[in-house]
Parts: structure tokens; sequence; C-alpha cells
């Protein structure tokens, strides 16, 4: 029995927000020494293609989500305009396309990586990336859109990496 | 004569990536080098006692000064 301790992570989410936590986590874990392997399954195999642009966020039905400008005077970037904007707004034509801007710039601002940067400190820490087989048929993905380095598995394969795992998150 | 082998700046940078590029450094390090970080993610300081404690390197010492944090870390053999 090896004595390196183990990490899988189940990923489900495949918004820009929610691309974060799987890859913040694994890395973080395989920098305090663990093996990760991350299971991909629906929304989540998006962020495991090539083109990260795909990855958006929305403040549609997103109460929790906070809108605050990441540039302009500083009492007007305090002001949190996510409860002040009915939600209606949000389906306005190219909305997302801002909200996801807004959120880049302070992603940036804050000295958060991207997730292409994130996910290549993955890859570098040898995380295991595996992509679920079945909804890359469901959702008609050509495999040639992913990453170097994903193994195109099935539900058994995440089961059998994880039995013996020491922690298993899903997200 | 500086008292640590090897410096990090990760002034700016958000969590995770001190904690990677720290791991990044101490990995080019020799056992016993000593690895000053200085970071400004206030996270940082219970992060690299929880690091230190997983991997097995020394925090010799952690402190703030003006906003800032520094780290001293020792390799492990």
């Amino acid at each position: 029995m090896s004595d390196t301790r183990k990490l899988t992570i189940i990923a489900t989410k495949g918004t820009l927000d929610w691309a974060y936590p799987p890859f913040i986590l694994g890395s973080t874990a395989a920098a305090l020494g663990m093996e990760v392997s991350i299971f991909f399954t629906f929304y989540g195999l998006n962020l495991l293609l090539k083109d990260t642009s795909v990855l958006k966020v929305t403040p549609m039905a997103n109460p929790a989500m906070p809108m605050k400008m990441p540039f302009g005077p500083k009492g007007l970037q305090s002001i949190d305009w996510g409860p002040k904007i009915p939600n209606v707004m949000w389906n306005i034509p190219f909305m997302d396309s801002i909200a996801t801007t807004l959120m880049k710039k302070t992603i940036n601002n804050c000295g958060v990586a991207s997730i292409a940067e994130l996910r290549e400190l993955c890859q570098e820490a040898e995380c295991k990336f595996l992509a679920c087989q079945m909804t890359v048929e469901l959702f008609g993905h050509d495999p040639k859109a992913f990453i170097d380095g994903c193994d195109f598995v099935g539900a058994a394969t995440y089961f059998e990496e994880s039995s013996d795992a020491d922690q298993s998150l899903f997200i | 004569m500086s008292d640590f082998d090897s410096e990090l700046d990760a002034t700016g940078l958000n969590c995770p990536l001190p904690i990677l590029r720290a791991k990044k450094a101490i990995a080019a390090m020799d056992a016993g080098q000593t690895l000053r970080i200085i970071a400004t993610d206030p996270g940082s300081v219970k992060d690299f006692e929880a690091f230190c404690k997983q991997t097995g390197n020394e925090l010799l010492s952690s402190g703030e000064e003006e906003g800032k944090f520094t780290f001293m870390i020792k390799k492990a053999a």
C-alpha cells in the first residue's frame, strides 16, 4: 500500500464561476502531495475544452452572484448592483457576455489565476482528468475539441478510481 | 549574506497561487535549504501552516508587516 493520500472530484458544472472549485482544489491537493483524479461529467465537460471562452457566467437566476464594477471610482466599485437590477434585465441579448467580461476583469484584478492557467497547473502536477464518454456522446462534443491528456471513461472507472480515495468531492 | 537560500515573491497573487508557486520553488531546492515567501493574501497565513503540516516541510517563521506576510520554510529531508 502506498502512503500517498488520494483525492477524487466529480465536476458537474460548466460555467466560468463553477469552473474554479475543481481546479483550485485539485491543484492545491496535488501541491500538498496528494494523488488527484477529477471526473468531468455533464456540463463539467466544458472545463476540458481547449477553448476556455465557452465558459461564461450569468447573473440570471443567480441571486447569490455579486455584481460589482471592476473599474471606476472606489465608491462606485463598492456598490453591489446584483440586488438592485431586476432579473428580467439579464434576458437582454449579450448580457451574459458583458457579465462574463466583467467577471474576468475582477478575477484578473484580484490576482486570481485564469482557468487555462489553473488547468495547466493541475496537469503539470499530474492530476488525472477523466472525461465522461457517455456525456461526450449525449451532448455531441467533438473529441478533438478536448485538451490533450484526458481519458474518456465511464462511471465504473470513476468508482474504481475513487474506491481507494481518502477524500472525494462532488462539485 | 542572506539567511535564506531562495526567495518567492507572491505579492498580489490569490489562493491557490502562492501555495502552488511555493510548492514549485521547494521542489527545485535541496533538503535543508530555506525559502522565504512574501505574500499579500491574508488567507496564506493559515494556508502555509496547513501546507507545511501536510508536506512535512518546516515552517520556521511567519510574520506580518504593513499588509505583507513573510514566511520562512525549510525543506524536509
